[in-house]
């Protein structure tokens, strides 16, 4: 994902204008940012976008506004993140990985993934979860099954998931078995995977 | 019957209360920022309250098909304490925010000066953020604090049109009923107002500009009393149109005024994915 094409899908937006002076704003004055990241979605929507898939236009909006930052992204972030309401929170997840950082907002995934909102569980899980230490990321992904969030937002999944992973779905799928219950069919699909890969 | 609830601390409900308000119709709900039974001491955990009306709380609602909206303000009880007044300055922060739609709790509890200043400052606050304003008043020496009220919303130069006077009675409502501002009544199970009560008003007063809430907190209160004085109007011989014009056109004009309502989808299921811990009973 890159703002550029965050830019283009948002061409269509019902105000243009209102996002093209709040993106200007911000990259001369960032100290501006905060009001205007708050009232993205009220001017600009927040229905889905038909492209990039997954993105809403809110959240777009947003991360384009982190991204016209000239600088100190990773402070601008964690200030809108600490600040922002859930969507904001959610909106920030989801521009980590476009903006020119290290691994500094790696607390953000933490509270995140602390959260009982599947929104922010599921969007600490995008590719800025590189940065996300293994123990940290498998305790998300089971966090995931845990809560019926669908495993497809986990980036990386299939390349990450590893024998650890493997153990830990397997006692959680043996205590819904004692309990007469079901996992969930992509749990059970990667457990599969994880299984037949070990033996083979 | 579809009913927006407009004043009510779901904070202090329960999953279960969600529920059944759904059933009964309850599609929106407005939860204004009050205190919390145990007074607070530090601004910290207003920010944490206001933070979970903004996070929590609307994603907990959405799980039941609950839209939900806040309002936010230091309330007349602890504005009284100088641990919490400086929580002032941290409110223009949230009252940028999407899901807030007014300013309030505000107004007053016991009458003193600390609360004249931060009624009047947040009457201020809301001109600048361009919001209504959510105004309770007092259950101790209410007649005498409800005109104190209306003069301080008068010198503040808000419009009335974008002020609720909350908690009225058949006494208070004739101080508010030609001013301009909106008239709201908490239906409690047995103190402030009663359905077959708040009939008798609609009667004597009309529909135009009244707001029914059920206020639901720690107390002794019942989050499906919008419902009951519902069917209590329709059983008095009001009509359908009548009961939507109190239960959900009314409320939707008022904080409609804030430019930051969203109904869209309200009766559709919550933008969430299926199974979520609070549906499954928090295992």
């Amino acid at each position: 994902m890159t703002p550029d094409r965050l830019r283009a899908a948002l061409r269509g937006v019902p105000d243009p204008q209102w996002l093209d002076a709040a993106l200007r704003r911000v990259a001369t004055e960032p100290a501006a940012i905060p009001r205007f990241f708050a009232a993205a979605a009220r001017r600009c929507g927040r229905g889905p976008l038909p492209d990039p898939p997954g993105w809403t236009v809110d959240e777009a909006a947003r991360a384009l506004l982190l991204a016209a930052l000239p600088g100190g992204h990773a402070a601008a972030a964690e200030a809108l993140y600490r600040h922002g309401d859930a969507a904001e929170k959610r909106a920030v997840l989801r521009a980590l990985p476009l903006l020119p950082i290290g691994a500094e907002c790696v607390p953000l995934l933490h509270d995140a993934i602390r959260t009982n909102d599947t929104r922010l569980v599921a969007a600490a899980l995008g590719p800025y979860a590189r940065h996300l230490e293994q123990p940290a990321w498998r305790q998300a992904v089971l966090k995931c099954v845990f809560t019926g969030v669908p495993l497809a937002v986990v980036d990386d999944l299939t390349d990450r998931a590893d024998g650890e992973l493997a153990q830990m779905l397997a006692a959680f799928a043996a205590e819904r078995h004692a309990a007469g219950r079901t996992m969930p069919a992509d749990a059970t699909d990667l457990l599969d995977r994880l299984t037949t890969t070990t033996e083979a | 019957m579809r009913i927006f609830d407009p004043h009510i601390h779901m904070t202090s409900r329960t999953t279960d209360d969600y529920e059944r308000m759904a059933a009964a119709g309850v599609r929106a709900v407005v939860e204004p920022a009050f205190w919390l039974g145990q007074p607070r001491t530090s601004v910290d955990s207003f920010v944490d309250y206001f933070d979970s009306l903004i996070g929590w709380e609307p994603f907990r609602a959405g799980q039941f098909g609950v839209r939900h909206h806040a309002t936010v303000a230091l309330n007349p009880k602890e504005a009284n304490d100088p641990r919490c007044r400086p929580v002032l300055d941290v409110l223009p922060r949230y009252l940028e925010k999407d899901g807030v739609v007014a300013v309030g709790e505000i107004g007053y509890d016991a009458m003193t000066p600390a609360e004249d200043a931060a009624f009047a400052g947040q009457l201020a606050l809301a001109v600048a953020h361009d919001l209504p304003a959510l105004v309770h008043t007092p259950h101790r020496d209410k007649a005498r604090g409800v005109e104190r009220t209306l003069a301080v919303v008068a010198e503040s130069g808000i419009a009335p049109g974008r002020v609720l006077v909350d908690h009225l009675n058949e006494v208070t409502v004739r101080l508010v009923r030609d001013t301009g501002c909106w008239l709201g009544f908490s239906i409690y199970p047995e103190t402030k107002m009663s359905p077959p009560r708040m009939v008798e008003l609609l009667r004597t007063y009309g529909t135009e500009r009244v707001l029914v809430n059920s206020a639901a907190d720690w107390g002794r209160s019942d989050p499906l009393l919008t419902r009951a004085t519902g069917e209590a109007m329709l059983a008095a011989g009001f009509d359908d149109d009548d009961v939507d014009r109190v239960l959900w056109r009314n409320p939707v004009e008022f904080y409609g005024q804030s430019g930051r309502l969203d109904l869209t989808d309200v009766d559709a299921p919550a933008p969430t994915f299926a199974g979520n811990s609070i549906l499954r009973g928090g295992e």
